[in-house]
Formats: C-alpha cells, sequence, structure tokens
C-alpha cells in the first residue's frame, strides 16, 4: 500500500525546470549571540515538491525554518513568495501567506478537543462557537487530504501520531500551501512514519509544498524530491533526485569529513550475571508504570532497551540507579540486593548512571569538573579536591573533553563535553569500580562528531568487562550497539530479540504495542 | 422566632457570597489565562477604601462602586506588570501586592477608621414577593451587584466554554505555547484578563464596603475573604458555575458562627467554626501545591508560569 502510493508520488509533477518557486529565501543572514545561525543561505521549494533541509543539531535548519514562517526574522537578505517579495513579521503573517510550521514540540491544547485545536486562532470564526458545526468543518478538511481524525477526541487521549495529524490538519484547515515539519519523524515508531510519509505524499499530489527538515540520512533520501544540506550555518550542498542519493555522500556535506558509526558488538563470551531483576513492578499514584519486569546483564554484553518516549525508561533507570523504591520485586547487583537500599548503596555495589538530563540530574550546572567529579570520589567530611586534580586532568585528556582545564564550569561546556565528562566520572568509578553502567539517551541532542565518541566510549567500556544497560528512544542506536534488545511498552517488556539479528519491522511493531509474541 | 433566624441567616448567606463571587470570578479569569495573582485580598481592602472614600465624599455609591473597581484594576496593572511583562515569579509578586493592598488601604483609611458610610446599598424591593415567607427575602431581599454578580457568574461561563475568546484564554492558560504559534499575543492576553479580574475583585471589595460593612475597620472589614476566594476558585475547578454553589455554601459557613450564638447553641465553639473557611483555604493551597492534584482538579496547566517563546 505504501510503495504504491511511493511510485505515484515519484511522478514528474514539476519537471519543467523553471516553475516559480512557491518560497525562496535569498542570502540570508541570521545572527544569535556568539553564534552566526544562517551565513547568506539560499533556499526555495516548488509547488507540490518535497525538499528537504539537512543539517546536523546547531547546523542552522531550525532557524532557517524559522524565519520561513515569520517567527524570527532575518538580520539580512529577504524572502519571496511566488517570486514576490514578502516581510514576515510574525507566524501570523507567516499564515496570511500560506506557511505553516508543524512543530517538532506539538503546539496543541491537551485538554481541548481536535477541533477545538484546529480552529484556536482563527479570525474568520463568530464570536459564538458552535461545537457540532465546526467539527463538521474540520472533519471535511482532514478528509479532502486522506488524514482520518476523530474531531470530537481530547488531544491528550491521542497517541503522538495521532497528534502530528491533527497539527497537520490545523496547518490546511488554516489554508497553508507551504508546510514546514520540523523532524517530524523523531517522536514516530515506523509504522508511524510510513502513514505520515502517505499523507505527505497526499498533500504534495494536492499541490502542497513541503519542508521536510531532519538529521536522519534514511528517511531523508526516502521523502525528499532535492536536498539541501546545511552545515554551520552554510549551505553545503543541494541534492536532487529522489533514490539516486547515496547516503554517505549526503553524510559527507552534513559532517565535512567521513564519519563511521560504529556497529561493533560483543564478539567475546560473555561473563557472569552483574544486573539481575526480578518481577519489578511500579506503581505511582495508583497507575501501573512498571509491570513484572525480569532481566539480566552479564558482564561485557550491553543490553538495549527500546521504545517510545513515556513507556517507563525513566522509571525504570531511576529504580536500578535506588532513586525509587519498586512496588514490588528485587534487583540484584552483583549478586548484592540493592532494592529499597538507595543511590549509595547501588554505587557501592558497582552502578555507574547516566542520566537522560545530563545538566540536570547527571551534573551540576553551576560546578565546575573537578568538583563534580569530587561528587561521587570519597565521601569524607573534609573534601580533598588536591588528590582528585590530576585524575581530572587526565580525564579530560583521556576523554578528550574541549574544555580550559579542571575547573572548566560544567554548564559552560558544549553538550556533547558535557556529556563526556559525566561519561569520564561514571566509567572511571566512583568509590568502588565501575561494574554496571546505565545510560539513558546517550547522545540525544549530541552533533555526529560526538555521537562517534561517545559510542565508541561505551563499546570500550563493554569491552573492558563492564554490563551495560542502554535506554534509548533512538531505535537506531539501540539496534546498532546492543547485543541485545528488549523493548518496553506500557512498562512491561513485549519483545526480546538478540542485536545482531533484529529487525527494524519487528522491533518496531512491539514499539507500537503490536507484538507478535502474545505477552504484551 | 428561630425560624426567622435562620431565614435571616440564609439571606446573609447569600450576601456575603456576593463579595466571594466577584472576588472569586475575578481570580478565575486571571488563572484561566495563566496568571496566578495571590493578591486579592489586598485587591479587595484597596478597593474596600477607595469605595469608601469615593462614596463618601460625593455621596453617591455608583461613583464608589466605580472608584473601587478602577482601584482594583490599577492593583492588578502591578500585577501584570511585574509577572507578565517583567516575568517576576508570581507567587512572590502576589504576596507583596497583598502588602501593598494592606499597607495603602490602612494609609488612605486612616483618617476615617471607625467611620460609617453616609449612603449604602439598599435592597431592591420586589413588592409582595419580598413578602413571601422563607423564600422571600432570600431570594427577593438582595440588592441589585448581588443578583448582578450571579448574572456575571452565568455569562462567564459562556464565555468561557461557548465562545472564540473563551477558547483563547483558557488556551493561553493551558499552553501559551502553541497560543503564541497561532500569532495571538500571549502578553496582551494575560495583561487583559489580569486588569479584568482585577476590576472584579474590585467590584466585590467595593460592594462588601457599601452593602456590607457600612464601617470602616482595616483590620476587619475583608477579614481573609481575598483568600477564601482563591480557595474557591480551586474548589469550582476554574468553573464559574460551580463558583456560584461554592460561594454561597462559603458565605453560609461564614455566618454560621453569628448564627449559632443567636441561636444559643453552644456545644460547637463558635471559635471553631470561624475557622472553617479558613482550613479551607489552607486545604486548597496545598492542593494547589501538588502538581497531580491540580491536574485532577482541573487547573490551567500553565498557572503561574511566566511565558518566554523559547529561543534555539
Amino acid at each position: 500500500m505504501t510503495n504504491t502510493s511511493h511510485e505515484v508520488a515519484k511522478g514528474p509533477h514539476h519537471e519543467s525546470g523553471a516553475a516559480p518557486s512557491a518560497l525562496s529565501a535569498h542570502s540570508i543572514v541570521k545572527r544569535f549571540p556568539g553564534v552566526l545561525a544562517n551565513d547568506s543561505v539560499d533556499f526555495d521549494v516548488l509547488p507540490g515538491e518535497v525538499h528537504t533541509l539537512l543539517g546536523e543539531n546547531g547546523a542552522g535548519k531550525s532557524t532557517l525554518a524559522a524565519m520561513l514562517c515569520g517567527l524570527y526574522q532575518p538580520d539580512s537578505g529577504y524572502i519571496t513568495r511566488n517570486g514576490e517579495r514578502i516581510a514576515l513579521s510574525s507566524p501570523r503573517a507567516g499564515l496570511q501567506h500560506g506557511i505553516a510550521m508543524v512543530h517538532q514540540h506539538f503546539r496543541l491544547v491537551e485538554r481541548f478537543t481536535v477541533a477545538e485545536n484546529v480552529i484556536l486562532g482563527s479570525r474568520d470564526l463568530s464570536f459564538r462557537l458552535n461545537r457540532s458545526e465546526l467539527e463538521d468543518r474540520v472533519s471535511a478538511v482532514a478528509e479532502s487530504f486522506g488524514l482520518p481524525i476523530e474531531p470530537g477526541a481530547t488531544v491528550g487521549d491521542l497517541s503522538v501520531g495521532q497528534r502530528q495529524r491533527v497539527e497537520i490538519v490545523k496547518a490546511l484547515y488554516q489554508g497553508a500551501e507551504i508546510l514546514l515539519l520540523d523532524e517530524p519523524t523523531a517522536v514516530l515508531v515506523p509504522a508511524e512514519v510510513e502513514k505520515l510519509f502517505e499523507n505527505v505524499h497526499a498533500m504534495t499530489q494536492a499541490g502542497k509544498s513541503i519542508v521536510f527538515i531532519s538529521h536522519k540520512l534514511g528517511e531523508v533520501v526516502e521523502i525528499s524530491d532535492r536536498v539541501t544540506v546545511l552545515r554551520n550555518g552554510r549551505v553545503t550542498g543541494h541534492v536532487s533526485g529522489r533514490g539516486t542519493t547515496d547516503t554517505r555522500e549526503l553524510a559527507r556535506l552534513m559532517v565535512g569529513r567521513d564519519i563511521e558509526l560504529t556497529t561493533q558488538r560483543a564478539s567475546h563470551a560473555t561473563g557472569h550475571e552483574v544486573l539481575q531483576i526480578r518481577d519489578l513492578s511500579l506503581n505511582v499514584g495508583g497507575v501501573s508504570v512498571l509491570s513484572d519486569i525480569s532481566f539480566n546483564v552479564h558482564a561485557g554484553e550491553m543490553v538495549g532497551i527500546a521504545g517510545v518516549a513515556g513507556n517507563g525508561q525513566k522509571e525504570l533507570a531511576e529504580t536500578i540507579a535506588g532513586l525509587t523504591s519498586p512496588t514490588s520485586g528485587s534487583i540484584a547487583i552483583t549478586g548484592s540486593m540493592s532494592t529499597d537500599r538507595g543511590p549509595i548503596h547501588a554505587r557501592e555495589l558497582g552502578l555507574a548512571y547516566v542520566p537522560e538530563d545530563r545538566l540536570g540530574m547527571g551534573l551540576v550546572p553551576s560546578m565546575s569538573i573537578l568538583d563534580n567529579l569530587l561528587l561521587t570520589r570519597d565521601r569524607n567530611f573534609v573534601v580533598d579536591r588536591a588528590s582528585v586534580e590530576p585524575e581530572a586532568v587526565r580525564l579530560i585528556e583521556q576523554f578528550e573533553i574541549k574544555a580550559n582545564g579542571p575547573e572548566h564550569i560544567a554548564r559552560k561546556l558544549s553538550g556533547g563535553n558535557a556529556q563526556k565528562v559525566l561519561l569520564a566520572r561514571e566509567l572511571s568509578g566512583g568509590r568502588s569500580a565501575t561494574k554496571l553502567l546505565v545510560v539513558c539517551s546517550p547522545t540525544r541532542g549530541l552533533d555526529v562528531g560526538a555521537i562517534e565518541t561517545v559510542r565508541a566510549l561505551l563499546n570500550d567500556a563493554r569491552s573492558a568487562g563492564q554490563a551495560i544497560l542502554l535506554i534509548s528512544e533512538d531505535l537506531d542506536e539501540v539496534m546498532s550497539l546492543s547485543d541485545r534488545i528488549l523493548v518496553l511498552y506500557r512498562g512491561s517488556i513485549v519483545h526480546e530479540t538478540p542485536g545482531e539479528s533484529a529487525q527494524l519491522a519487528t522491533v518496531g511493531a512491539a514499539m507500537a504495542g503490536l507484538s507478535t509474541e502474545g505477552n504484551a | 422566632m428561630n425560624e426567622n433566624i435562620w431565614v435571616l441567616a440564609s439571606a446573609d448567606s447569600v450576601a456575603i457570597a456576593t463579595t466571594l463571587i466577584l472576588a472569586a470570578l475575578g481570580a478565575l479569569f486571571t488563572e484561566r489565562s495563566g496568571v496566578l495573582n495571590l493578591g486579592i485580598e489586598g485587591i479587595l481592602l484597596t478597593a474596600a477604601i477607595s469605595s469608601f472614600l469615593a462614596a463618601d465624599t460625593s455621596g453617591s455609591i455608583w461613583l464608589g462602586l466605580l472608584i473601587g473597581s478602577l482601584a482594583g484594576a490599577l492593583l492588578a496593572c502591578i500585577h501584570a506588570l511585574l509577572t507578565v511583562v517583567l516575568r517576576a515569579n508570581q507567587i512572590v509578586a502576589g504576596l507583596a501586592l497583598v502588602i501593598f493592598g494592606t499597607g495603602l488601604a490602612n494609609f488612605l483609611g486612616k483618617p476615617v477608621e471607625g467611620k460609617t458610610v453616609t449612603t449604602i446599598i439598599h435592597p431592591l424591593s420586589f413588592g409582595p414577593l419580598s413578602d413571601i415567607p422563607l423564600i422571600g427575602p432570600i431570594i427577593f431581599g438582595q440588592d441589585i451587584i448581588t443578583y448582578a454578580s450571579i448574572a456575571i457568574a452565568i455569562l462567564s461561563s459562556l464565555y468561557l466554554f461557548r465562545s472564540r475568546p473563551g477558547l483563547e484564554l483558557r488556551a493561553t492558560g493551558d499552553d501559551p505555547a502553541t497560543v503564541d504559534a497561532q500569532g495571538l499575543s500571549v502578553a496582551s492576553i494575560r495583561i487583559r484578563y489580569t486588569l479584568f479580574g482585577g476590576l472584579l475583585v474590585g467590584l466585590g471589595g467595593s460592594w462588601l464596603m457599601l452593602a456590607q460593612s457600612a464601617a470602616w475597620h482595616q483590620a476587619s472589614t475583608t477579614n481573609g475573604i481575598g483568600w477564601i476566594a482563591l480557595a474557591l476558585v480551586v474548589f469550582a475547578g476554574w468553573r464559574p458555575i460551580r463558583l456560584i454553589f461554592g460561594a454561597v455554601l462559603f458565605g453560609f459557613t461564614l455566618q454560621l458562627p453569628f448564627t449559632l450564638q443567636a441561636e444559643q447553641i453552644t456545644f460547637i465553639p463558635s471559635a471553631l467554626m470561624q475557622m472553617l473557611p479558613y482550613l479551607a483555604t489552607l486545604v486548597a493551597l496545598i492542593a494547589l501545591s501538588r502538581p497531580s492534584m491540580r491536574n485532577k482538579l482541573g487547573a490551567p496547566q500553565a498557572l503561574g508560569t511566566p511565558f518566554v517563546r523559547d529561543e534555539r
């Protein structure tokens, strides 16, 4: 079904090279304090076309999109719509010109119904609202693009994919001709991505223009008619033609050098059980967050927990780290019970924990690298900074942390370097040698270079015989690193598969709750 | 004549409820836009003395009500400036407003402390209807502002849930980023409803002065009604219709000690009874401080959070 619709959309409905672009940006320059976010960027999108903005985090693609929809104004350069110069002073001005942005973080009021969300901000409505009439109007717009939505449903009850559809319907309802989709697949499971791509094709068929913003090479190649690659605020390349594009070439344009994201797995036999979890359940406020979870992690093994955000990952990590007491069940680290004993005890047994919120829970942002290191070192009353300083210097060197020295304040580090400090502290062991490492979304928000380093560090730790539990919403990451993959869905493990033979489709289906094993 | 006491008590409950309805509606509009204004008590006091002074010098109740309401809006304006424009902490700004409003009222009212206002609002007369036993004095024995307050509450409910601007107001309190992305100004909406809320609280304070107290006493004119109004908004789940019933219930509880004393019922200490509404306020504020409770009660999700467009 999806394949056919792809075929159709590949049809040459804009072959004429001289067609006037629906929207173009000319020599756009945008500065933020200390950063040149866009440096004379040119960009254009034709009617009925999917034009992708590809780039790493911080490459300037979101900034450009923000200017195209009126959220920011360029410092210099200008924007044209159908060849005519326009001024976009606000998102409302953007909407008036038929330009709408679908944000990565949905702009939807959870307590409102779908219809209420769609009509919010529309100026053509009368003072009095007639619910059923509005719902009919919203349904009509949605159906004309083949987007099934339930106008009376409350948005808070919808899945992420459905909410995204509501966002798209909202844009279409407001008469958008050009839709900017900011990282639309970041929050979706594979099946929902397929659905989204079908919707995108339906919209381009109807003559709408899509600006697709992404850093995922695979999907970019699949969906785009043309690709513009951004790096450090500059356009580094244009690639056109669907399917003919080489992901390697795109990656080079994006990063500026060849990259190799390692897919190394443990080749040696794994050792004894370092982490043993038995029948772990957790209820929070009467709601079951984790139910009957049992698994082991062995020395020298990396176990990946896959799942869509909010299916119990955070709670699982915090329970293992001793921050939360489970309702029932037990956790043992290196054979000793750690249930209900608290985080200090867990750390004494050899646990190291890299939380997802690295500057919130991981490091104290206002303290130096050295002081952050001291937090997990000896617990004497008097702090002996001098004795830890050589180690700080050594770790900065060993982990290639870009810092002025041990006194560098954690907040002033880049995301990648902050993560390296956290990993350095956790991997180097505190009061006892690290035997078990629990890491949550370790590469989230990092650029490709830093991702490479962090993944290599995790691989080294595994080779050194440490047991690693990798909890990540980035399915590619879990797939490429883990020796074993467990899928967490609504607080239960619904699927388990060896890393080598894992199938994207199977794992993706399990993440969406469509487990084939029948134990969901 | 015991029956009469209870009839009078019920009528009194409705009367006290008027101030509560107006003050709580003011708080409700403010909070629905995402701004928490803890300064209601201070606004009530300032509005009360302002209306007293205006009515006393001019001899016109209506001018008194107008000046009192405007004084309320003026104080709310300070809150809007601090919390919406300067993005100060709303709790701190609100508490500061209580202290400022109390002090200002004290200052303005010093020369007239204990003085009685010459003209007060009189109940409307419905002829024979007001003489009907029991329900006559309760339903047909009130003044125009009391009837107006109930009408305002009903209209508020329609406005909130059945109108386009009401939808935008509720969206601003729940998810200001979404409203911003639609090209509506969060700041403008919040300032407008904070001012409107202050106006309603001011009307409530003026009415309290001109219809209820008759004499100005800085220490006892409002008697904590501003705090009770805040609690009432929580118990009403930010819904105007429920707020009417809540206000009558609170009003009944507030006057109960006096009735019981008149009835010479002494097995319940009257001090304990007087404490009840304040205890309820304490419970409401504790409930407000727990995020899970707030959601269950239906609090606007962005209540108390300054809005900043996220830069990236």
